[in-house]
Order: C-alpha cells, then sequence, then structure tokens
C-alpha cells in the first residue's frame, strides 16, 4: 500500500479512539429524524428509538458474548467503574465490606475505591510484579471471608498489559466472590467472553473503540450467579432499575454499530495492529539505553510504553508534538510533578518513568505514519541526549545513583 | 499546554550547548535537580582572570523544553557579565523572557539555582567564602 503521509499522526488511541465514519453514519438519523424518547410506550417515535436500542443492546452483547439483559448502557467506563464497584459493595453489605484491587487500575476504580474506604469499607490494592502482572497466589491470600468483590483490569491503559482474567475469575469463583473488570483498553481490541472468562461485572465505553464519546456500558451477569447492583443514580427506573435517565438513543446506536464493526474486524485488524507496533518497537530498540515496560506477551496489540534512559519525556515529545500526538508517563506539567503511577507500580524509578512515551496505535494508522514516527522519535532521543547531562555522565561511566541530588 | 515561541526556539536551536573543562580554576560548573523530578541542569562559566567577565557559559539539560530553554537562555545571559552582574540574574527575568505559565516557573528557579551553583563552585575555587543563597522552594 503506497499511501500519502498524513500529519499530525495520532497515536494516543489508548486516550481516545477518532470515531469511525461508519458510526456517524449509523448515529446520524437519531439526532433529528428519530428523535424519541426510548422511554415512550405510547406512540412510533418512542417505538422507533427504543428499537433502535434493542439492536443496539443485541449487538454490544454479541461482541462480548453476553445476553442481551445483561447490559447496562452507561455514559462510560467511569460510570461503570462507579456503578460496579459501589452498586456491589451497597447490595451486598450484608455479606462483606472487603474489596480486592490492584494499584495500576485506572483513577475511576482506584479513587471509588478510596471513596469506599472513606465510608468504613476495607480495600486491599495489590502490588503489581515488574512486568505488570498481578500475583495470583497474593490475590487469593488477600480474600477474606468479608470480601466480596475482585476489580482487576482487563488491559493496562498504560503499558498495554493483559491480566490473566480467566486465572483471576477462577480464584474469584472458587472462593464466593464476584469478580469485576474494568475492560476499557481490551472489548474490541481483543476477544473479551464473559461467559469462558468467568467475568460477573465488566465496563467499557465507547469512544475506546471508535465510537463515540458518552457512551459506554457495564455488563452484569444475570444467571450463575445472578449479579445486582444498587443503582448509583436514581430516577425512572431505566435499565432494569440500575440506572436512571433518559437513554442516550443516538449515543447507543453508535456503540452498537461500533461494537459490531470490532466483532467483524478485531481479528485482522489485530494482527495488523500487533505488527506495526512491533516494527515500530523493534525500530526504536535500536536506541542504546531504551527499555519496553511491561510484559510484551501479555500486552495489547496496539500499545507500546517505552522508557527512552537519560532523556525526559515531555521534552522529547515536544521535539515532534507538531506532526505526531502521544502521551508521556512524565508528568512535568502536573501540579504534583510525579510520573506515571502506573510505571511506579512495575517498580521503575521516576528516572526511567520520566523517559516513557506510551505509543497507542489504531484503526486508522498506516504503515507510512509509523515509517515517520520511528525517524523522528529516533532523531529527537539522540539530539536531546547530546544535551543531557546525565546522558554524559552514563557515556563517562559516572554512577548517577551514586550522586546526592537535591530534591526538590 | 502550547509553549511561547521564544521557548520553542531555544528548544530547536539551543544557544550554548556544551562542556567546559570543569578541572579548570576559572571554571564554575552547577549541577543542580535531580533525575527522580524529572529534571537536571548542568551549567558552567568560564571566567576571564584579566577582566573579570564570563567569557563562556555552557549547559546540558535533561528536562522538558522549558527546562531546556531557560538553561539555554540563562548562559547567553551570563556572557559578557561579571560574576556580581550574574549574581542578580533573577528566575523571574527566564520567566518574563519566556513567557513560562504557572506550572513551569520551577524551571526558571532551577536556572537560577544553577547559575548561582556554578559562581559558587567557581569563587570556592578561587578561595572566596560560598555565597549562601535564600533558600528557594519549589
Amino acid at each position: 500500500m503506497n499511501m500519502e503521509l498524513k500529519l499530525p499522526i495520532y497515536l494516543d488511541n489508548n486516550a481516545t479512539t477518532p470515531m469511525d465514519p461508519r458510526v456517524l453514519e449509523a448515529m446520524f438519523p437519531y439526532f433529528v429524524e428519530k428523535f424519541g424518547n426510548a422511554a415512550s410506550r405510547n406512540h412510533s417515535f418512542g417505538w422507533v428509538a427504543e428499537e433502535a436500542v434493542d439492536y443496539a443492546r443485541e449487538q454490544v452483547a454479541k461482541l462480548i458474548n453476553a445476553d442481551p439483559k445483561e447490559i447496562i448502557f452507561t455514559s462510560g467506563a467511569t460510570e461503570g467503574d462507579n456503578l460496579a464497584i459501589k452498586g456491589v459493595y451497597e447490595m451486598y453489605a450484608s455479606k462483606g465490606n472487603h474489596i480486592i484491587t490492584c494499584t495500576t487500575e485506572h483513577k475511576a476504580v482506584l479513587d471509588t475505591c478510596k471513596h469506599i474506604e472513606k465510608t468504613g469499607g476495607q480495600v486491599t490494592y495489590l502490588e503489581v510484579q515488574p512486568d505488570g502482572l498481578i500475583d495470583l497466589a497474593q490475590l487469593e491470600a488477600a480474600i477474606t471471608d468479608q470480601t466480596i468483590l475482585i476489580s482487576i483490569m482487563y488491559g493496562n491503559n498504560e503499558t498495554g498489559v493483559i491480566q490473566d482474567v480467566k486465572a483471576i475469575s477462577k480464584i474469584a469463583r472458587k472462593h464466593g466472590v464476584l469478580f469485576f473488570t474494568d475492560a476499557t483498553q481490551a472489548v474490541g481490541k481483543i476477544p473479551v467472553d464473559v461467559q469462558a472468562d468467568g467475568i460477573d461485572l465488566m465496563t467499557f465505553s465507547g469512544h475506546k473503540m471508535y465510537g463515540p464519546k458518552g457512551v459506554g456500558a457495564l455488563y452484569v451477569r444475570r444467571k450463575n450467579p445472578r449479579v445486582k447492583v444498587t443503582a448509583q443514580m436514581d430516577g425512572g427506573g431505566h435499565e432494569r432499575g440500575m440506572r436512571s435517565g433518559t437513554l442516550n438513543v443516538p449515543g447507543i446506536v453508535g456503540l452498537g454499530k461500533a461494537c459490531e464493526l470490532c466483532m467483524n474486524e478485531m481479528e485482522s485488524e489485530a494482527k495488523r495492529l500487533s505488527a506495526m507496533r512491533d516494527r515500530l518497537q523493534e525500530g526504536l530498540m535500536v536506541l542504546e539505553e531504551t527499555y519496553v515496560n511491561g510484559n510484551t506477551e501479555h500486552r495489547l496489540p496496539h500499545t507500546a510504553n517505552i522508557s527512552f534512559k537519560y532523556v525526559e519525556g515531555e521534552g522529547l515529545m515536544m521535539g515532534f508534538n507538531k506532526d505526531i500526538a502521544l502521551s508521556s508517563g512524565s508528568a512535568c506539567t502536573s501540579a504534583s510533578l510525579e510520573p506515571s503511577y502506573v510505571l511506579k507500580a512495575l517498580g521503575l524509578g521516576d528516572d526511567l518513568a520520566h523517559s516513557s512515551l506510551r505509543f497507542g496505535l489504531g484503526r486508522f494508522t498506516t504503515d507510512e505514519q509509523i515509517d515517520y514516527t520511528i525517524d523522528a522519535v529516533k532523531n529527537t532521543v539522540t539530539k536531546l541526549r547530546e544535551m543531557s547531562p546525565l546522558w554524559e555522565m552514563f557515556k563517562e561511566g559516572v554512577d548517577i545513583n551514586a550522586i546526592e541530588w537535591a530534591h526538590h | 499546554m502550547a509553549y511561547s515561541d521564544k521557548v520553542i526556539d531555544h528548544y530547536t536551536n539551543p544557544k550554548n550547548v556544551g562542556t567546559l573543562d570543569k578541572a579548570k580554576t576559572n571554571v564554575g560548573t552547577g549541577l543542580v535537580g535531580a533525575p527522580e523530578c524529572g529534571d537536571v541542569m548542568r551549567l558552567q562559566i568560564e571566567v576571564d582572570e584579566e577582566s573579570g567577565l564570563i567569557s563562556d557559559a555552557k549547559f546540558k539539560t535533561f528536562g522538558c523544553g522549558s527546562a531546556i530553554a531557560s538553561s539555554s537562555l540563562a548562559t547567553e545571559w551570563l556572557k559578557g557579565k561579571t560574576v556580581d552582574q550574574a549574581l542578580a540574574i533573577d528566575n523571574m527575568d527566564i520567566v518574563e523572557e519566556l513567557n513560562l505559565p504557572p506550572v513551569k516557573i520551577h524551571c526558571s528557579v532551577l536556572a537560577e539555582d544553577a547559575i548561582k551553583a556554578a559562581i559558587n563552585d567557581y569563587r570556592v575555587k578561587n578561595g572566596l567564602p560560598e555565597l549562601v543563597a535564600e533558600k528557594s522552594v519549589h
């Protein structure tokens, strides 16, 4: 394929994906022409909307091998995280008050767990191993007679590391504990099957899979076991009483279409993206002192997180951010100046965490863009190392860790 | 966050990147910051002993674009100044010149610290007492 290089290049697909034009096309009629409220039972406007929602529910359910009745539409993954964790915590209060999660979860999970601690709940935050995977023996050992929920994400947003979801759900089952997974980065990218994976609750969102922003879904198992969550939004009793609020019909139609496209194209897309990702990674690993963060065997096909030692991530991005959009684990702009907590949880020193870039490829990434990115990143790293006092010290054999740095 | 044109210019064409011979008595070296914090600056001055003027200044910086620009600008300003004049360079002058946003003020503070550290190194090497800088908070 000889396509013209399109700039700027978007390699931040873990933050959000562009919408697939086919999704927009499916949504279009539901703004002006078919604007009905899906809860209007007494006229055709409502029926048309309800029919569209029902169809989308089937499309979503099919992608994850669920029953359509098990799909609760939400505003996105964050709401799903809140609803699942707080909802289970409240619904199963008589059974216990202990939740197990891990330190590399998304803030929507971690902060929800912190909220629960404030209200008197107990939360165990499992550390991860240097490759980003949790230790299953540690997980099992953390379960007490008070444990009601295990919340472990499917694929990590920063490193792409995929947890052993099947093994986690087995442990949860064995102890009669519910298993919730934030699968925002995984659904639509790799096969996710709530039956085969033994998942009880699962959240994901439209805008990470070429669908619209502001819409997502929470899967809530209805059989073996029948799971219930306490509603966090009170009102008209929509979505089987678990999530009130007028349904976002165009958004839901878009989510459904996005799921259908992923269902049909995931296999070839994953192959194409992992080949491009691997090529990008190999192209950059020719640089000295360059490290891939996280497990590379159990990893989302479109993600690579790489540290370029002795170069600071934000300074690095500045070398090409006119043309290439991506993320860094460095946080020079944040008030705290703390680098990525996910990378630190993997045991990376702050220096390596500050030196990291996250590459998130997507459906519309081209080979030409990858070639351009390899060159741009390599050139900038080389240029900045020439400018880096740490690189000079490294080259002269000075032990940087032995220097007493004035921390500020 | 958008960078100012001046930051971009210093980042793209940094002035005075390099290394002076730190063994020379008329060279002062300041190394400030920490890798853990995401920025390290090394700033060096060479003082012409006859005129007392800073004849050369070099830097190397590990950090964001604003840190690189702050140190690049500092080396430009140092050249041709006396050591005493150099001591008067204030971080807010750098903030103003580069249009640094509030979250990047620490980069300018680091550059000021680097200037002071280089001067102190020069002073100690030449038998002068170390200047006690007011403790900057950042």
